[in-house]
């Protein structure tokens, strides 16, 4: 196996866990590779933190980088936000992550 | 576009004035077929004026970088020779045949449009508000207290209104009604608010002067009241459960694309993508196309570049459907230029 690929835990909405591999040195995002692996993550905008359809709860205690203002923002249209409330196509996949746990938050209606 | 004409007769309607359904008119204008475009949007554009008009889109070719606003401004411009009609800020809620054969579109506010051809240029769907996932927030709808836009301001004269959201509409709204109503209160899920800087100043002001209930780190998660609304529960981030007695909840949370009726026309449909045959983006149904990102095909992309290419190709069989027999013959732009379409004579209806 190549060195540049971690594991991510995923947890959808019916409480599955679905373990994920995904490479690090492809530029993706947390967002893209639920969407590789046909996870119900709808991604409207494509990754540009514009949608808030990819909103994701963080379980584990990696360090991740602060969300942008941008992405504060996007996350005001989304509901049942918590402290541990990201989007996931802001989070870009690096080594570092190997052992992320998200969990998908509730889809608006 | 003036007073929006009931009854609209065209060669080619066309649902969805995003980049692509704008680009089909000009194909078919080249080929001298009249378009006429309907969208759920008070504006052309689609996602492009919609989500991210603010966004430079790299991958459209001769272009090393354009916004977004600004390819819809050019696309409109490209196309004004061809005089397309538009049907805009209405849905398009049924397809089904005329009795002539023709295909009839009929929007949410009953505009009738009739054509031989239809091209479904939907891109993600209409785009509906975003409606939070509170369980019983349907009982509460059309007219039992939970509204997700403000039609007419009036209606909350004397009344206790809760507003929820931090963008733009919801501080307008906040700002707007906290004079009308009896009680206004706005609940946002934090203290700062994306909204226009002096919008959230007025209400940071308001509230101060105590005309609006300003609760921020706390969300709405729970409505209740028998047949009707009368009261929402916010869960504050410290200080826990907050009832508040209203008589309307206005959760403003901006805009959200979902297919819609289209999934009930009778299409060929592939996780919510119309299906299509590639020799020219025809679908299932005679005469009806589907181009953009709401169509699917193996290998689809879902570029606006690709998108530019299926309206191109489904214009020359909807040019057979629309003059039956007649040859067509292909052109260059550069040969032949741009020959518009001259204005429709007023319809006698």
């Amino acid at each position: 196996m190549s060195e540049h690929l971690i594991t991510v835990k995923v947890v959808d909405r019916t409480q599955r866990i679905h373990t994920l591999q995904a490479p690090t040195d492809m530029g993706l995002n947390l967002m893209e590779v639920c969407k590789m692996y046909e996870l119900p993550v709808k991604g409207t905008c494509g990754g540009m933190a514009l949608c808030a359809s990819c909103h994701v709860y963080v379980l584990s205690e990696h360090e991740l980088p602060p969300p942008s203002e941008d992405e504060q923002a996007m996350l005001d249209s989304a509901f049942c936000v918590r402290a541990n409330s990201r989007l996931s196509c802001q989070i870009r996949l690096r080594d570092e992550l190997d052992g992320l746990q998200v969990q998908l938050a509730p889809e608006s209606e | 576009m003036g007073m929006s004409a009931k009854y609209v007769e065209t060669d080619v309607i066309i649902i969805g004035a995003g980049p692509v359904g704008l680009f089909a008119v000009f194909e078919a204008g080249l080929l001298k077929l009249r378009c006429h475009l309907i969208d759920v949007l008070p504006q052309p554009g689609g996602q492009l004026a919609e989500i991210y008009p603010k966004k430079p889109i790299y991958d459209i070719p001769g272009y090393p970088s354009i916004l977004a606003a600004d390819l819809v401004d050019n696309l409109l411009k490209q196309i004004a020779p061809f005089r397309p009609g538009f049907t805009l800020g209405e849905r398009a809620e049924r397809l089904e045949r005329h009795p002539d054969g023709r295909w009839r579109v009929v929007t949410d506010q009953g505009t009738e449009h009739v054509a031989p051809v239809v091209f479904i240029a939907g891109g993600l769907g209409s785009f509906e508000p975003r409606k939070p996932p509170i369980a019983n927030i349907a009982d509460y709808e059309q007219g039992r207290g939970v509204a997700y836009f403000v039609r007419n301001p009036d209606e909350y004269a004397d009344k206790r209104v809760v507003i929820a959201g931090g963008g733009d509409s919801a501080l307008d709204w906040a700002i707007y009604l906290a004079d009308k109503a009896q009680a206004l209160t706005l609940v946002h899920r934090r203290n700062e608010f994306r909204g226009a800087p002096d919008s959230v100043e007025k209400v940071r002001l308001l509230a101060e002067e105590g005309r609006i209930r300003l609760l921020t780190n706390a969300q709405v998660v729970a409505l209740g009241g028998n047949g009707a609304l009368s009261h929402v529960t916010v869960e504050h981030d410290t200080q826990g459960s907050i009832r508040i007695e209203t008589d309307y909840f206005l959760p403003l949370f901006g805009l959200t694309p979902k297919l819609g009726p289209i999934a009930e026309w009778g299409l060929q449909l592939q996780e919510s993508a119309v299906v299509v045959n590639t020799y020219d983006y025809s679908t299932n149904l005679p005469g009806v196309f589907a181009i953009g990102d709401i169509n699917t095909y193996p290998g689809k992309l879902k570029l606006i570049l690709c998108g530019f290419h299926e309206a191109t190709l489904a214009c020359q069989s909807a040019f057979k459907i629309v003059h039956p027999g007649k040859k067509l013959s292909f052109k260059y732009t550069t040969v032949t230029g741009i020959e518009g379409l001259p204005a429709e004579k007023p319809a006698s209806c």
